[in-house]
């Protein structure tokens, strides 16, 4: 065993032993789900048609309802759920692993990630467009009697779409080794239809709104009808602040002289811009781990409580509410 | 055939929506083109899918070094994609008892549910977001104060992290009246509401002009990289 592999032994015995000491230690335990059973009858005359949902419920709720009646069936301990925060616990781990360097560990995560990831939009694609869009409009009667009962009665086939069906066939022949040019024709439409539906949503909603919003009184005049200085220096700032960037983008002139000043203060204008996204990006990444960290912390090992959840369900089982 | 149909496709599928914009008796045409356009853009999904499988399936098949973890996406792959599209676990919708298959195929509780929230969820957040570090790591060594444009952008960076934070408003507070236009969250609203609004409304403005220009080589066939070499 060399020592790189004698080094992630040892953080995963030391990590295995925090875990186990944490469970042990805690009345409690940690990492557990409750759900509450909803039983669903919605035709009361036909005994099959009865099923029973599984809602997400509090370890109050479950610690308030045993103490009620010790033999109740409503709120239960949810194994599959609790698996599921272990889980999801471990997976965390495992790619936060990928920090100190690559290691099994992470390729295992990424690999899982991918292939759900890859399943995941298939399956959202099927149900959400192929079957009412597609399979809906060339068989109503199929998907009627099939997954979509609510689909209108005055729904007909519609056999214009056997053309997206065509398409969407000629795609995947590109998995094909031969007659790649055949995936030509539905690439076509879908980059037709992209430039033109972008060619008007973007001269439309970016360079039309843009250059309305732009232009602005220089001279602006506060509530009482008071010129304002500083509300005026924020309509100079932004239009010289525009019209300098563009300078910038245009190249047609060499960026020398007036031009070449000009365009120097839209850098510093879009460097201004770049910061605050670069600021935004650092802040929202930071957020989502901060929301990974809280997980681990707080539905994993319960060491935090941040919303006094287990204070209440310790205050409950106690009796004292 | 292999060229000039797709480029009479490319032209005919753009111009309708550029038609049907302006045209409202051909405005029900484009929302048809839409519709196509989202069936093919699933089928890509499809296509995405099938190219994963085959080249994992490869990696597995040749035994390539690190095959094993092709063979895990292989797995998570048909397992995600057999209880999605087979609604494994889901319940007939409540209006529709009768039809086993009309319940959501996101209901919760059942297995694709479940492979969403505890294992597509937690891996997709904690990627994002260890690229906090990675960007954080990046962009000092990429934009080390070496000149006024570098620290334009960090100083900026820095007065938007702390403005939009509690830490900003509690160190800045103290400011007298006579500057409290510096206090951070003001200084970052100031520089948000004027100094990134004129820079981006630039960027979008080229970025609207480029978008409308190379749609338009495209279109009129101009641009025809997108059928690749022409080879076959």
């Amino acid at each position: 065993m060399n020592s790189s592999n004698r080094l992630w032994l040892i953080l995963f015995i030391i990590g295995a032993v925090l875990v186990a000491g944490r469970m042990i230690m805690s009345s409690n335990g940690m990492g557990k789900a409750y759900v509450q059973a909803v039983p669903v009858n919605p035709d009361a005359e036909n005994e099959d048609h009865k099923w029973t949902i599984y809602e997400q419920a509090s370890l109050t709720d479950y610690n308030k309802s045993v103490l009620a009646d010790p033999n109740q069936t409503e709120y239960l301990f949810s194994m599959s759920r609790t698996l599921g925060v272990w889980f999801a616990a471990l997976m965390t781990i495992f790619v936060l692993s990928f920090l100190i360097r690559d290691n099994p560990f992470y390729k295992f995560a990424e690999a899982v990630f991918v292939g759900i990831s890859a399943a995941y939009w298939m399956v959202v694609g099927f149900w959400s467009t192929v079957v009412p869009n597609l399979i809906g409009k060339i068989s109503p009667d199929l998907v009627r009697n099939w997954a979509l009962p609510g689909l209108g009665q005055d729904e007909h086939s519609e056999l214009l779409y056997l053309i997206p069906l065509a398409l969407g066939l000629m795609l995947l022949w590109r998995l094909s080794p031969k007659g790649g040019w055949i995936s030509r024709w539905p690439m076509a439409f879908i980059i037709g239809v992209f430039c033109g539906l972008r060619l008007i949503t973007f001269i439309h909603a970016d360079f039309l709104s843009q250059i309305r919003n732009g232009i602005v009184p220089l001279w602006v005049e506060d509530s009482t009808g008071a010129f304002s200085f500083w509300l005026s220096l924020r309509s100079v700032f932004l239009i010289v602040g525009v019209l300098s960037c563009l300078v910038y983008f245009f190249f047609s002139f060499e960026h020398k002289g007036i031009v070449g000043k000009t365009a120097k203060l839209g850098i510093w204008f879009m460097m201004i811009t770049f910061g605050a996204a670069f600021g935004y990006t650092v802040m929202g990444r930071i957020a989502l781990l901060a929301i990974r960290l809280e997980f681990l912390f707080d539905d994993w090992l319960w060491l935090i409580d941040p919303t006094d959840k287990r204070v209440e369900a310790v205050v409950s089982m106690l009796g004292l509410f | 055939m292999k060229r000039n149909i797709p480029l009479l496709i490319a032209m005919i599928a753009g111009f309708v929506m550029i038609v049907a914009y302006f045209i409202p008796y051909t405005e029900t045409w484009g929302d048809t083109v839409i519709v196509w356009f989202d069936i093919l853009a699933a089928i890509a999904f499809v296509l995405g899918g099938g190219n994963l499988l085959k080249v994992h399936l490869k990696k597995a098949s040749d035994q390539v070094p690190g095959w094993g973890y092709s063979v895990v996406t292989i797995i998570a792959f048909v397992v995600m994609l057999g209880v999605g599209l087979g609604k494994i676990g889901v319940n007939p919708a409540a209006k529709y008892p009768e039809f086993a298959w009309s319940g959501s195929y996101r209901e919760v509780g059942a297995p694709f549910w479940w492979l969403y929230e505890y294992v597509f969820k937690p891996l997709q957040a904690t990627i994002f977001a260890m690229l906090a570090f990675y960007v954080a790591s990046a962009a000092f060594r990429a934009f080390r104060a070496k000149n006024f444009e570098a620290i334009l952008l960090l100083a900026t960076a820095f007065i938007i992290l702390l403005g939009r934070t509690a830490a900003g408003p509690a160190l800045t507070s103290w400011f007298p009246d006579s500057i409290e236009g510096l206090e951070a969250d003001k200084l970052t609203e100031y520089l948000m509401t004027v100094f990134n609004t004129a820079g981006n409304r630039a960027i979008m403005i080229g970025i609207a002009l480029g978008t409308a220009s190379v749609s338009l080589k495209i279109l009129l066939g101009v641009e025809r990289s997108y059928l690749g070499s022409g080879e076959e």
